[in-house]
């Protein structure tokens, strides 16, 4: 029977929750990682014992984490078990180093501050790792300040694809309020040169010869807080999602605004229809049926928790513009939490199930497609984010 | 001999539940206690100062003998209690809640 096991990076923090198919019974494991952010974990779709984690501290700085066994145990890519002289392990994960190289890199210019200056670019963290789809020792890394990287040997070693940083409108990149981040990263099934990146606040990205060169793919977007509205950067793209099946078809939670794109993001257009507010952060796509999307409206960029105190997931079935409310098994009163971009994700069982994660701790789960829902959790640290292993 | 206090979250990453010991070539400073532990626990690179620039990371200080030395030069020589093992090199993460 198949088992699904759902990743969860929380504040202080990592969790691994498991079920069987029906997934009505949950083992929770953890904490790992006691005390640091974890950002992000993924694990590999061309191996699903391989996990990768984003472990952060604002003291400590950046490490990675590699799990070979699901999650049982854990290492630091070319650590953890395996032991240099004198018995003690050896390796570093952590290393992310911006390429200035004259021969393969891009110069470390400025981006715009908060105030409008210009200020330098400096690494902070990995917010999202997206694991190649075919090669379990090749993982992405979406970092702040934003920059996409790339591991070819299991995370023990990362090189920047100096492209996308370099590609000249750098000066008008800004962070967002939680930072310049580059937090989603969609990789072409059909197409292994094509990847998406989402950064905010610059807007969205795409490469089609693996990474080399990028175009921004922002026409369509209308973004208030820049003064020219047809910027070719400078968005608050909140997140990206496409389903696998149709890779031309991309959906956008952008800081106000759920868009779409149907040619790759060339061009967008608005699909926020009657939702109560069109401000949030995550928005994922159904694993089988490519026009039905969901999001979490929050009540607006100054108030960051749902709207009227009322958890509910929003899904249309028609690709947009027509919402319905999902509300059964979810708090309808006195609910002020939020959820953040990363913190939802879908399973490929044959009913779909949907997954999301609250700045409260709690995770809930529908086994049906977002008809009923039920918390696996209720009291983790805030979740940063969610993603789910669908298993054998 | 050196010793060097982690705090709790570095120890974990470095797999040690105590006090580290060190062996130091040349005088001991900042720079050449932070290069053996480095050597010898390399998943604590760049998490105390940073990987290129060397710069101590800005939510660390190191103290010892009472005293806070993190704006000392990091060739500047420890105090002779440290370098002889009697007194530990404290790093400390800096008290800013999280």
């Amino acid at each position: 029977m198949s088992k699904v096991r759902v990743l969860v990076g929380t504040h202080k923090g990592a969790f691994v929750l498991e079920s069987d198919g029906k997934r009505e019974k949950w083992d929770v494991s953890g904490p790992l990682f006691t005390g640091w952010e974890v950002y992000h974990m993924k694990g590999s779709p061309a191996d699903p014992n391989r996990l990768y984690a984003s472990q952060t501290s604002s003291w400590s700085g950046q490490v990675i984490q590699r799990s070979s066994d699901g999650g049982k145990t854990w290492e630091t890519p070319g650590g953890g078990p395996q032991v240099g002289p004198g018995g003690f392990p050896v390796g570093e994960s952590n290393k992310f180093v911006y390429d200035t190289s004259a021969e393969t890199g891009k110069p470390l210019t400025t981006h715009q501050f908060y105030d409008g200056t210009q200020h330098p670019w400096e690494f902070k963290r990995v917010w999202h790792l997206e694991p190649s789809l075919t090669d379990p020792d090749t993982v992405y890394a979406g970092v702040e300040d934003a920059a996409l990287f790339r591991s070819t040997d299991g995370a023990h070693s990362w090189q920047e694809l100096p492209g996308l940083r370099g590609h000249g409108t750098g000066p008008e990149w800004q962070p967002g309020a939680g930072g310049m981040c580059l937090h989603s990263v969609i990789l072409d099934s059909k197409d292994p040169g094509r990847i998406y990146i989402a950064i905010s606040a610059a807007g969205a990205f795409r490469t089609d010869d693996g990474g080399a060169t990028w175009k921004p793919i922002n026409k369509g977007l209308r973004s208030p807080y820049i003064p020219d509205q047809d910027a070719e950067v400078g968005h608050c793209v909140h997140h990206i999602a496409m389903n696998p099946s149709r890779p031309g078809v991309l959906f956008m939670q952008k800081h106000w605004d759920v868009m779409r794109s149907d040619d790759a993001g060339d061009s967008w257009h608005e699909v926020s229809g009657n939702l109560p507010t069109d401000f949030g952060f995550v928005i994922d796509v159904h694993a089988h049926e490519p026009e039905t999307i969901y999001v979490v409206p929050i009540k607006s960029d100054a108030e960051h928790f749902v709207h009227e105190g009322k958890l509910r997931v929003y899904r249309s079935r028609t690709g947009g513009n027509e919402w319905e409310a999902l509300t059964k098994g979810l708090p309808q009163s006195n609910c002020y939490v939020n959820v953040l971009r990363d913190a939802m994700a879908v399973d490929s069982l044959d009913q779909c199930g949907v997954y999301f994660g609250t700045t409260g701790g709690q995770v809930y789960v529908s086994p049906d497609a977002g008809d009923t829902w039920s918390p696996i959790v209720r009291d983790l640290p805030a979740v940063l984010s969610v993603e789910v292993q669908t298993l054998p | 001999m050196i010793r060097v206090e982690l705090p709790s979250h570095l120890r974990t990453l470095a797999h040690v539940s105590s006090e580290i010991r060190l062996e130091v070539e040349g005088p001991a400073t900042q720079r050449s206690v932070l290069d053996a532990l480095e050597a010898r626990y390399p998943m604590l690179c760049g998490t105390i100062r940073d990987h290129v620039t060397k710069q101590r990371r800005p939510f660390l200080r190191f103290f010892a003998c009472e005293e806070d030395l993190s704006h000392e030069s990091p060739d500047a020589p420890l105090p002779d209690a440290v370098a002889s093992g009697a007194e530990p090199l404290i790093i400390i993460g800096a008290i800013a809640g999280g």
